[in-house]
C-alpha cells in the first residue's frame, strides 16, 4: 500500500504504476457529471458566460484542484438542514460519461488524480501521461466504507446542481483505490478489453 | 385497510442498507475463487467488509441508490392510489433520513426534486390486483451505473451471427457483458427477457433480476441458457470491478414473452454486485420483511 498525500507531486504521480494500492490523505474535491460540463463550457472553452456564483466557485476551487484529485462521486450527505453536513455513503460513480472533459480539466486546472470506476478511454489516458495524472479506481458500491475514510466535509460549491452533482470539498484519511492508468500510457481497462474480446471471439466462433 | 407508510419506511431502509443472503453468499464464493493478492481479491475483500459496515450501521450499501422499483401486488379492496401515496410518503421519508440519495432530476431545467419524488414514473410504482388476502410489495434499487450498460438487441444482428433462436440470444447476452465491462460494478446479475415489445421487454428483464440467485428456471431450455451463459460470461475475465479475473457475472435469469412476428428483442439488463432487492409480505396484521431468497 502507497500512502499519498494531497496535493501530489510530479514525481510522486511518475511513481506510479498500473496495479499499485495507494491510500489518499488530505483534501479532494467530488464533481461528476454537471461539474465537468460546468468547468469546461464556462472556464474552458468559455461557450458559456459565468454566472451567479460561478465566479466566487471557481476561485475557491482553483488552488484544490491545482495537483489536486477529482473524485467521481455523488454522495449521500446527512446534515442537509443544519448545514452541519457528513458524508454518509460515498462511493465512485462511472467514470466514462467524464471522458469528453475530462482531458481539458486535467490540462487547464492542472489535476493529478482522477478518482473514480470503470476507467476512461483513450484521451484521458493521453492527458494523464501529459500532465502527468493518473487514474485511481475506488471500488464501486462500497460506499459506507469509503465514508468512513472522510473525515471532515470542508465545503461545498455548486450546491444548486443537487446534493450528488455539487463539487463537496472533503478532507480524507486513507482513502483506498488502486492505480489503473498511469503516466506512463498505461492502462489495466485496455488490457482487460482486449483480453475479454480475444475470449468473446473464440466464445462466437463455436 | 392499515396505513402502510412505517412499514414501506422499513422495507427501503432494509434494501438500501442489508444486502441478501443469496447475494452475499454468491460474492463470498467469488471471493474464494480469486488468487490471494490479486486486485480481484482485494476488491472483493472491500465489497464484503463494505457490506458488512452498512448493515451494522444502517448506512447504505452504495450511495447511488437507484430508481426505487416498487411492485405492489394486492387482494381487491385496496386503494391504489392511497397505496401510491404512501409509498410516495416514505420515498421522502427515507431520504430526509438518508437512507436514499435525492435522485429525482427534472430532464429539461436539471433539477433534482431534493426528496426522490418526481413525476408518476419517480419512483416507478407497478400495481397489479391479485387472488387472496395477501398483499406483497417487492423493492428493487436499481442505481445508474448498471442501467446505463443495459443493451436491447433487435435480431437478427448481423454483426454478431445472431439469428431469431437462443443462439442468438446467448450471442446478444455475451456481446452485452462484454461491453459493459466492469462498469456496471462487476460482478453483476444478468436479467434476460426473450421477446415482447421493447417497453414489455426491457420490464420482464428487471422483473427476472427478482428471482433468487440459486432458483432454477421451471424452462428446461432457459434453465440450459442461463448454466452456459454463467459459465461463458465468466470466461471472459472481466473480473470484479473490470480488474481481470474469475467472477464477472453472479447469476443469469432469463424469461420469454410472447412478440409480434416481426420483432424479436433480447433486452438485457444489468445488475450491479450491489443487488438490493427486498419482499414486504403484508398478511392481516402481520407484516414481514423478506429476503428475497426465502420460499
Amino acid at each position: 500500500m502507497i500512502d499519498l498525500t494531497l496535493p501530489l507531486s510530479e514525481t510522486s504521480v511518475r511513481d506510479l504504476h498500473v496495479g499499485d494500492p495507494v491510500a489518499l490523505h488530505g483534501v479532494m474535491v467530488t464533481g461528476r457529471d454537471a461539474a465537468h460540463k460546468w468547468l469546461v463550457e464556462t472556464f474552458v472553452k468559455r461557450t458559456r458566460a459565468a454566472q451567479g456564483d460561478d465566479a466566487q466557485a471557481i476561485d475557491g476551487l482553483r488552488p484544490l484542484l491545482a495537483g489536486g484529485a477529482i473524485y467521481h462521486c455523488g454522495p449521500v450527505v446527512a446534515g442537509l438542514d443544519t448545514r452541519a453536513y457528513r458524508f454518509v455513503a460515498a462511493g465512485p460513480t462511472t467514470s466514462t460519461r467524464e471522458e469528453p472533459y475530462q482531458a481539458e480539466v486535467l490540462q487547464h486546472f492542472g489535476v493529478r488524480a482522477v478518482i473514480g470506476k470503470g476507467g476512461m478511454g483513450a484521451r484521458t489516458l493521453a492527458a494523464c501521461q501529459a500532465a502527468p495524472a493518473v487514474y485511481l479506481h475506488a471500488i464501486g458500491g462500497a460506499a459506507t466504507l469509503i465514508a468512513k475514510t472522510v473525515t471532515c466535509v470542508l465545503g461545498v460549491y455548486k450546491l444548486d446542481f443537487g446534493v450528488p452533482e455539487a463539487m463537496w470539498v472533503i478532507e480524507v484519511d486513507a482513502f483506498p483505490a488502486v492505480v489503473t492508468m498511469d503516466a506512463h500510457g498505461q492502462s489495466l481497462h485496455a488490457q482487460v478489453e482486449a483480453r475479454s474480446r480475444t475470449a468473446l471471439d473464440r466464445l462466437l466462433a463455436s | 385497510m392499515r396505513d402502510l407508510t412505517n412499514d414501506l419506511l422499513e422495507l427501503i431502509r432494509r434494501t438500501s442498507t442489508d444486502l441478501p443472503a443469496d447475494v452475499e453468499r454468491a460474492l463470498v464464493a467469488a471471493r474464494q475463487a480469486e488468487a490471494e493478492g490479486s486486485a480481484a481479491r482485494g476488491a472483493l475483500d472491500t465489497i464484503l467488509e463494505n457490506v458488512a459496515l452498512a448493515r451494522r450501521d444502517s448506512s447504505p450499501i452504495c450511495q447511488d441508490t437507484g430508481t426505487p422499483i416498487f411492485t405492489v401486488r394486492h387482494p381487491s379492496g385496496w386503494s391504489t392510489r392511497a397505496l401510491r401515496e404512501q409509498i410516495r410518503k416514505a420515498v421522502a421519508e427515507a431520504t430526509a433520513r438518508a437512507y436514499l440519495r435525492p435522485n429525482a432530476v427534472d430532464s429539461l431545467s436539471g433539477k433534482n426534486s431534493g426528496n426522490n419524488l418526481g413525476d408518476e414514473a419517480f419512483p416507478t410504482i407497478h400495481f397489479e390486483e391479485t387472488e387472496g388476502a395477501v398483499l406483497t410489495v417487492d423493492l428493487m434499487l436499481k442505481g445508474g451505473g448498471c442501467e446505463n450498460v443495459g443493451a436491447q438487441y433487435s435480431l437478427p444482428h448481423a454483426g454478431l451471427g445472431a439469428g431469431r433462436d437462443l443462439e442468438g440470444v446467448r450471442r446478444a447476452a455475451l456481446d452485452a457483458v462484454h461491453q459493459a465491462q466492469g462498469q456496471g460494478c462487476a460482478p453483476g446479475v444478468l436479467g434476460i427477457a426473450i421477446g415482447g415489445d421493447r417497453g414489455s421487454s426491457f420490464l420482464a428483464s428487471k422483473e427476472a433480476l427478482l428471482r433468487p440467485l440459486d432458483d432454477i428456471n421451471p424452462d428446461a431450455a432457459l434453465a440450459e441458457l442461463e448454466a452456459r451463459l454463467l459459465g461463458e460470461a465468466n470466461e471472459l475475465g472481466i473480473g470484479p470491478m473490470g480488474f481481470g479475473g474469475q467472477t464477472t457475472v453472479l447469476g443469469v435469469k432469463a424469461r420469454s414473452l410472447h412478440r409480434l412476428p416481426a420483432s424479436f428483442f433480447v433486452s438485457v439488463s444489468y445488475m450491479c454486485w450491489a443487488h438490493r432487492r427486498r419482499r414486504m409480505v403484508v398478511d392481516g396484521d402481520r407484516v414481514r420483511i423478506l429476503d428475497r431468497s426465502e420460499p
